[in-house]
């Protein structure tokens, strides 16, 4: 009996105790960002944790596509902020309910590059709500060795002949848009005309199955590409600028190219969980990182360029010189910004995906 | 009636982290995948109840070559693991000394030790254009240029079955283990000659082991999505990548489930027919006495 | 004609002589055991027979022919082995029939030969039993059947009964010698249990060390031992050690360690002065006065009721000493205590050499 009393009493005071610990451990935010790699530096969260010393950052990497999989697994729950493309909250949100409405008057949506802001406010407004404001943005086009391949100017380009087995892409939508538009079209404008939209993929699709033979492989991510032009494996590919920027600190014959019909433009924006628990923490991340010294420290970490007033100029020394020789003005005009998804899109997409992977090649 | 309440409930106790285990993790995921799958999504949060995506699925060749694709490699990695792996059980269990014999396990385990991904990307420093054995044929003069081993068949093959050996050899070192080597002496005294004594004592004796070594090896096949993908080519379509793609990139959960019900019921029906034509069962082969 | 015959036999596994040049004959259709200790060499010498071994040196003949170049499966020499090795995963038939397969024979022949041999063994009809559904004396029947379907010319038997329980043991012995008469083939025995050997055989080899010490019919072995190690190694015998001092003819006199001066008949060449090792067997020894017998004195430490074994111990300057001659019969009436005298003739005890170590 004495052993049990004893116990009971001393789980009596544990209880006690976390208790009275409880409204301190309630003090200490969490903020529970889902993101990209490179979107949360360890770096600027010490800044940020310094600064607001009672919240502390989770961070959780993902892609545009996985980070709609877990909020729509949760209805929108377990995160307080994410950080998906613009193009692609608007489908999302229509169909799953996964995010809540930004309050713009806590956002100082002064900083931010105006033609980007008011892109994502028109990309991302939903009965009145605006749910998304842009971070960082950045281009798809192509990385290119200049000593080997040096007449790779557009998406269709990467299927010339003479560069049989030397180069790749990734077997993603945006590739689809690119040879899109190399072989004329203007995609965005067909997206919400499904059967012209349809043909246009089936023009993409001949194109893509009888370039099979001429590509390498598909890469699936950055260190797939990284090593593929590292080792001379491949010449030219479809690529991300900041993965280009990256390979071009490493050797200097490989040089992002806009495409000639147009880098695809993407903004990584910030939502809000529509269950998000933190949402005063993550208004404050975002008008943090927007400060230009935190924007250098971020780029740097990304390779992307901030969605602010004078973002180039923001981005570290060797970034800067690598943008400016990619990009001239005409390239900047040309850029073609991803449009919203309509709903049921991405399926017709897929199924053109699967087509062009299951055609055989060589 | 004490002890015997007590001794119920001690069996409840052992028995439930298995109940909660199987329930919890098994039994319920699975009916809310197959409840997902008879999901049909009309539009943007509109659903009705029906059998629409098992009919999507038949009505794309795409999807079901994919799912032939995956069993037929599946099979031939198992096949290959068979061949690869009972010479191997056959030296840990009957060759090999016992002080060895640990040792040999180990190193066999060894590829376990790493991750999916690591070991994946172990090939593929290997079979790479600019990697060793590309390196070496050319050293050696056997090719005169670099030999992309990687992005095919092959390499997938190559690549599963080296993951998968393992999970064969375990089951058929512990049948082999068990048998007497008279039985062998008996065989071959009785006028056996070696291909007989294989034929007619070793293989019917193992047969639990190789089956259960097989069932493993194809599920485990069938099942993988790292390895087929990232050693996989341009053309190499894997039915588990094809369920990540529903999921995933297509939001499209209704058919990703429907593909999920489909790989389960497929596999398991290449598991009933492998049964059927060795002539085991699966109570013989798992509860072996 | 002898139907096995081996010559010089010797097989050496790196410094141990396992086998060492051992030659013996077995005449047709006769049953041969070879008894001896673990460790002994003579499973190392039935598998050499068999062909799981091949000898360093000497030869193996069957039927006249040596067969050092025939493999194991094309020998006429089939093996019942220790623990039987019938084929688990076939049928009591199948396990039958699986040589006569082997070799090719036509099914109609083999399911006749198979039910043929069920008969002969006193089991008809259990083909389609699994091994596990028989007995340990059947399965034992059926692993000889398995043998005997194919007719050889000798049959080898490693231990066999060495699984089995003492009841059954005792029956099997029996069966086999009534099997052995039946087929009336050839029948090599090994065992280290010389009840075994000495019911069933028609000849003995007692082996140790690699060496046959010894090859005769039991009741030679038992009442001739041609060395101390046969003396003692067969049969239930009193051990004593003592120092010849005197000869004449086959008759030795042996001062016995801690012990009187007695009479005993020489098994083999003694050096008066040396070492020697005396043997009598606790059924020769009395404690009822017998004249001119060899006399021990001691006392009753304890008595041993077993039946017609029944034995009492007598101590005598620390040794024990078995008697067993008038136990039963009443005719020495003695308790534990009791001082007492064991008489035994010198014929009936045996001195040999003592082995250099002891």
């Amino acid at each position: 009996m004495t052993v049990r009393k004893s116990l009971t009493a001393r789980l009596l005071a544990a209880t006690i105790c976390a208790t009275a610990l409880l409204p301190g451990a309630a003090m200490a935010e969490t903020l529970r960002l889902l993101t990209w790699g490179g979107y949360a530096p360890d770096n600027v969260i010490a800044l940020f944790e310094k600064e607001y010393p009672d919240i502390d950052v989770e961070v959780t990497l993902s892609n545009n596509e996985e980070m709609v999989a877990k909020l729509r697994a949760t209805g929108g729950a377990g995160f307080d902020l994410a950080q998906p493309s613009h193009d692609r909250i608007f489908a999302a949100q229509s169909e799953f309910d996964i995010y809540k409405p930004l309050d713009l008057s806590k956002i100082e949506t002064g900083k931010m590059q105006a033609n980007l802001l008011e892109a994502v406010k028109a990309n991302t407004t939903i009965d009145g709500g605006v749910y998304a404001v842009p971070h960082q943005w950045g281009t798809t086009g192509l990385v290119v060795d200049v000593t080997k391949a040096p007449d790779v100017k557009d998406w269709a380009d990467l299927c010339k002949e003479e560069y049989k087995g030397k180069t790749s892409m990734r077997l993603r939508r945006t590739i689809l848009l690119g040879m899109g538009f190399s072989l004329g079209y203007d995609p965005f404008a067909l997206y919400n005309d499904t059967a012209a939209y349809t043909e246009m993929l089936d023009k993409v699709a001949e194109k893509m199955i009888a370039c099979k033979s001429v590509i390498k492989t598909y890469w699936n991510g950055g260190d797939d590409l990284s090593t593929l032009l590292l080792s001379g494996e491949v010449v030219a590919s479809e690529s991300w600028d900041s993965t280009a920027f990256k390979l071009y600190g490493e050797n200097q014959n490989l040089v992002y190219v806009p495409p000639s019909s147009g880098a695809l433009t993407w903004i990584d924006t910030f939502v809000i969980p529509s269950k998000g628990r933190a949402d005063d923490a993550a208004y404050k991340w975002i008008n943090f990182v927007m400060r230009p010294e935190i924007v250098t420290m971020m780029s740097d970490s990304t390779g992307a360029i901030a969605a602010v007033e004078g973002g180039i100029e923001l981005l570290p020394e060797a970034k800067k010189a690598a943008v400016k020789l990619a990009f001239d003005d005409a390239a900047i005009a040309n850029m073609k910004f991803f449009a919203n998804i309509p709903p049921g899109l991405e399926d017709i997409e897929g199924k053109v995906l699967e087509r062009i992977k299951a055609a055989s090649g060589n | 009636m004490k002890s015997s309440d007590a001794s119920r409930l001690t069996l409840i106790l052992l028995f439930a982290p298995f109940a909660l285990w199987i329930i919890l993790l098994i039994i319920l995921p699975q009916i809310g995948v197959g409840w997902l799958s008879l999901r049909e999504k009309l539009g943007p949060r509109e659903y009705a109840f029906g059998f629409g995506n098992y009919l999507d699925f038949f009505r794309e060749p795409i999807y079901w070559n994919t799912l032939l694709r995956t069993a037929w490699i599946s099979v031939l990695v198992t096949i290959l693991a068979l061949l690869i792996g009972f010479p191997v059980a056959w030296y840990i269990a009957k060759i090999a000394r016992q002080r060895s014999r640990a040792a040999l396990f180990l190193m066999c385990l060894i590829p376990l030790w790493v991750s999916d991904l690591v070991r994946a990307f172990g090939w593929i420093l290997l079979l790479r254009e600019t990697g060793i054995v590309s390196g070496m044929l050319q050293w050696a003069g056997l090719s005169s240029g670099p030999v992309e081993l990687l992005y095919n068949d092959i390499t997938v093959v190559i690549g599963m079955v080296y993951t998968v050996v393992l999970f064969m050899i375990v089951p058929l070192v512990s049948t082999l283990d068990g048998m007497d080597n008279a039985l062998l002496e008996a065989g071959y005294n009785l006028g056996g000659s070696r291909m007989t004594v294989f034929r007619r004592i070793v293989i019917p004796y193992a047969m639990p082991g190789i089956v259960a070594g097989c069932i493993i090896t194809f599920m485990l096949a069938a099942g993988s999505y790292l390895t087929p993908i990232l050693l996989g080519g341009k053309n190499s379509m894997w039915f588990t990548e094809q369920i990540y793609e529903q999921f995933v990139t297509r939001y499209n959960w209704e058919s990703g489930a429907t593909f999920g019900v489909l790989l389960l019921v497929f596999t398991s029906a290449v598991v009933w027919l492998g049964l059927r034509l060795t002539g085991q069962n699966l109570a013989s082969t798992v509860a072996k006495e | 004609m002898h139907d096995l015959e081996c010559v010089n036999l010797t097989r050496i596994f790196g410094r141990h002589i396992a086998v060492n040049d051992v030659s013996f004959t077995v005449p047709r259709g006769s049953f041969f055991s070879i008894l001896g200790p673990s460790g002994c060499g003579k499973t190392t010498l039935m598998r050499m027979i068999a062909g799981f071994e091949t000898p360093d040196s000497g030869d193996i003949r069957i039927k006249g022919k040596s067969v050092l170049e025939v493999a194991p499966n094309r020998r006429s020499v089939k093996m019942v082995f220790q623990h039987l090795a019938l084929f688990p995963m076939m049928t009591v038939g199948e396990n039958i029939a699986y040589g006569l397969k082997c070799r090719g024979e036509n099914r109609s022949d083999i399911t006749r030969k198979v039910a043929d041999v069920l008969a002969r063994i006193g089991l008809p009809g259990v083909q389609d039993k699994q091994i596990s559904q028989l007995s340990g004396g059947q399965k034992q029947r059926i692993a000889i059947a398995r043998c005997m379907v194919l007719e050889p010319d000798v049959l080898l038997l490693d231990e066999p009964l060495g699984a089995l329980d003492l009841k059954l043991r005792e029956q099997m012995k029996i069966e086999l010698k009534l099997l052995q008469h039946q087929f009336n083939t050839t029948f090599l025995y090994i065992t280290h249990d010389q009840s075994e050997a000495l019911v069933m055989s028609d000849n003995v080899a007692v082996m140790n060390a690699g060496r046959f010490e010894q090859i005769g019919t039991p009741k030679e072995l038992y009442n001739q031992p041609g060395s101390g190690f046969v003396a003692g190694f067969v049969g239930d015998t009193n051990r004593w050690l003592g120092r010849v001092t005197g000869l004449s003819g086959d008759e030795a006199r042996i001062a016995l360690d801690a012990g009187p001066e007695i009479i005993a008949r020489a098994g083999g060449a003694l050096v008066a002065g040396a070492r020697a090792e005396i043997f009598f067997r606790p059924e020769t020894v009395s404690l009822t006065p017998i004249e001119g017998a060899n006399q021990l004195s001691g006392v009753v430490d304890s008595l041993l009721f077993n039946g017609a074994n029944s034995r009492i111990l007598l101590r005598s300057s620390d040794r024990l000493i078995e008697i067993a001659q008038g136990v039963m019969d009443a005719t020495t009436p003695v308790a534990r205590g009791d001082s007492a005298i064991a008489w035994f003739r010198p014929a009936h005890a045996l001195a040999f050499a003592a082995p250099e170590a002891g």
